[in-house]
């Protein structure tokens, strides 16, 4: 039986550079990798991996292997998973690290199933039992209510980790470390699905992840006319971005781009005002890293008063144009 | 051609329910009985993406559960919307499931069930919140799979799907059968008419055993699991709000201005 050794990070590229969930996971991956006194090693692929497989070394990784391949510009399961399975059958990594990102949630549950083993996602703590060498895997359950705890002593151990959940290392170019090309032959005649159309939203103004403020609406607000008017002035004298919980998205009020939450965007701001949210749990999942939380909300009892450091009880269309004339003011003067 | 559905439901307890009457004791999850067993909410998507496609080319949905002490009003809603089957896969051996015990029993009963073009899933279960056991039953039935659809159609032998991707959506197609994962956007379960709250009365779900499926009970529930809870808990929240007054709620938003100036926090 091989011997399972090294942890291996699915890195993942956002606009041809490493992408910042993987920096993330280098940090993660070095810090255990240093616990266990093993290799840490990241899979890219793309169509042209040589700049972000250098930043890797930067960011912690010993070993990069790098599959370089036009046809896996885009990720896409059937084919990616031909990728990832042969990397480690020939690899045999202790432990597959992958980000709780599209395509995390999308392949490391398939490729946990078609190995046999177990898988945490979503995780917020990671560690290594120095007595058993296993992953000690924390993740929040119950819409965030809590959080568990989990061993496997199924190897490999596989996990995704939660974005902004874990710090990467400071970029250092005088790091050493190996590139490694590596082979794949994607077989296409097992590519079952087939991409028709790629539709993207047109982003606008600042990304929500980027944002230093954000201005959150929920389903309180009755309608998609708030967000472009009450709340997209205050975030606008405030060089911030509008946000939402999951309701005004569904409801085609706003773009799902800009949905919050467990199942939505991490984001982790210095100031967030919740304006109409009640504070689910699984929304908080989403903004409970910002920095202050500022709620807005007609009802005394709402949950997001528990979270929030300032609030106001009070109907928004009486308090937030209040608040946005009076900051105008303050800004100016 | 009439499509052969079965959609995977999770009965949970309310998600909605205020986050503060969930607290572990023991290392278990607790609530009140008031907070009341309901079908996950991204089922309930799963759900109504299956009745779109059996009212637009007909068909036959069958929905599928597996755990223990089902509320039959609860899990019967499935009927109620207009589902066919109910099967349940009950019994105290089911208890305590992980992603893997779970995934291998319903593939099980999936095979059971027989036919089937397309198997719902939610993106994610309502409580555990896993967002693995559509595709774990994909890879057990080495089906293909599509995840977090908002939009679901079925022509010639394949299903063509609109599928959230980071600030966009592409649509693919798969070839059938399959498994889909649905997500929010695809739009809220409808109402159950009369007509089926009382068909659905009358039904009675068919249920299965370990043995029914397959299985021994060692290989399900607690006993099946792959990966081990050591422990649960609840991070402790400090939760001071400092609440910002005024005589008008106006006033109150002006103050509110004033006291984030002061602490400079803008
Ligand atoms: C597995 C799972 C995942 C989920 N993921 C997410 C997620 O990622 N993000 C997310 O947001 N939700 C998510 N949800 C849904 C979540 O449980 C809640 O349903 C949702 O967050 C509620 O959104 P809301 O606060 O906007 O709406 P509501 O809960 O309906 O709250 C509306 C609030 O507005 C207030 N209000 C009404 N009118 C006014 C007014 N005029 N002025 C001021 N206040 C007013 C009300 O007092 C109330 O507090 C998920 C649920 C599940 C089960
Ligand atoms: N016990 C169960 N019975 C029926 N379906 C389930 C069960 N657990 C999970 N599922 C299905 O799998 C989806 C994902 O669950 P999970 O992997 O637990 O997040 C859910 O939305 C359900 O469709």
């Amino acid at each position: 039986m091989a011997e399972y050794k090294g942890i291996l990070v699915c890195g993942e590229l956002a606009n041809g550079k490493l992408g910042s969930i993987t920096t993330e996971l280098l940090g993660c991956g070095r810090r255990l990798a240093d616990d266990l006194k093993e290799d840490l090693c990241c899979l890219l692929v793309g169509e042209a991996v040589g700049e972000p497989a250098k930043e890797a070394i930067a960011f912690g990784a010993d070993k990069v292997y790098s599959v370089e391949d036009a046809s896996l510009k885009d990720y896409e399961a059937d084919s990616y998973m031909q990728v990832v399975e042969k990397l480690v059958k020939e690899t045999s990594p202790r432990a597959i690290i992958m980000g709780q990102t599209f395509m995390g949630r999308d392949l490391a549950p398939r490729l946990a199933f078609r190995l046999g083993t177990s898988l945490a996602t979503d995780c917020l703590d990671l560690s290594i039992d120095p007595n058993t060498k296993l992953l000690v895997q924390t993740r929040p359950v119950y819409g965030s209510n809590a959080q568990a705890v989990f061993t496997s002593d199924v190897i490999p151990q596989m996990v995704t980790v939660r974005s902004k959940a874990m710090s990467p290392l400071e970029r250092d170019d005088s790091r050493t470390g190996e590139v490694i090309p590596f082979k794949v032959d994607i077989d296409a005649s097992k590519v079952r699905t087939k991409t028709l159309e790629t539709v993207m939203e047109e982003a606008v103004g600042l990304k929500l992840e980027d944002a230093p403020v954000i201005v959150a609406g929920g389903r309180g607000l009755g309608g998609p006319e708030p967000f472009q008017t009450t709340l997209k002035e205050l975030a606008d004298l405030l060089h911030g971005a509008v946000g939402a919980s999951r309701p005004p998205a569904d409801n085609g009020w706003v773009p799902e781009a800009l949905h919050i939450g467990l199942t939505g965007k991490i984001v982790a701001p210095d100031v967030y005002f919740a304006i109409a949210i009640s504070g689910a749990s699984q929304h908080t999942a989403g903004c409970s890293g910002s920095k202050h939380i500022i709620a807005i909300n007609k009802d005394p009892e709402a949950n997001i008063f528990r979270e929030a450091e300032l609030g106001v009880v009070g109907k928004y269309e009486d308090v937030v144009p209040a608040l946005t004339n009076k900051l105008k003011e303050l800004l100016a003067g | 051609m009439p499509v052969n559905m079965i959609v995977c439901c999770k009965q949970v307890p309310d998600p909605e329910a205020p986050p503060a009457v969930f607290k572990v004791v023991d290392n278990k999850m607790t609530w009140p009985a008031e907070v009341k067993p309901v079908i996950g909410q991204y089922e309930e998507f799963a759900l109504e993406a299956a009745l779109r496609i059996k009212d637009a080319a007909g068909g036959k949905i069958t929905a599928l559960s597996l755990g223990n002490n089902f509320v039959r009003d609860v899990i019967k809603k499935a009927l109620a919307v207009g589902g066919d089957e109910l099967v349940l896969l009950e019994d105290e051996a089911f208890e305590d499931s992980d992603s893997w015990a779970t995934a291998n029993a319903l593939a099980m009963a999936i095979k059971k069930i027989g036919e089937y073009d397309i198997i719902f899933c939610g993106r994610q279960s309502s409580d555990w919140d896993a967002g693995q056991t559509g595709l774990g039953i994909a890879e057990i039935l080495q089906l293909p799979a599509v995840t977090l659809a908002r939009k679901v159609e079925v022509a010639d032998g394949k299903a063509r799907v609109e599928q959230v991707i980071p600030d966009g959506c592409r649509v693919v197609e798969v070839p059938l059968p399959a498994v889909v994962t649905v997500t929010s956007e695809l739009g809220a379960l409808r109402y159950a008419a009369l007509k089926g709250i009382m068909a659905a009365a009358k039904k009675q779900p068919v249920i299965w055993k370990p043995a029914d499926i397959g299985l021994e009970p060692s290989q399900v529930g607690a006993a099946g699991r792959r990966n081990k809870l050591e422990k649960l808990f609840q991070p402790v929240k400090e939760g001071k709000c400092e609440m910002i007054e005024g005589d008008t709620p106006a006033e109150a938003g002006a103050n509110l201005a004033l006291r984030l100036r002061e602490a400079k926090l803008l």
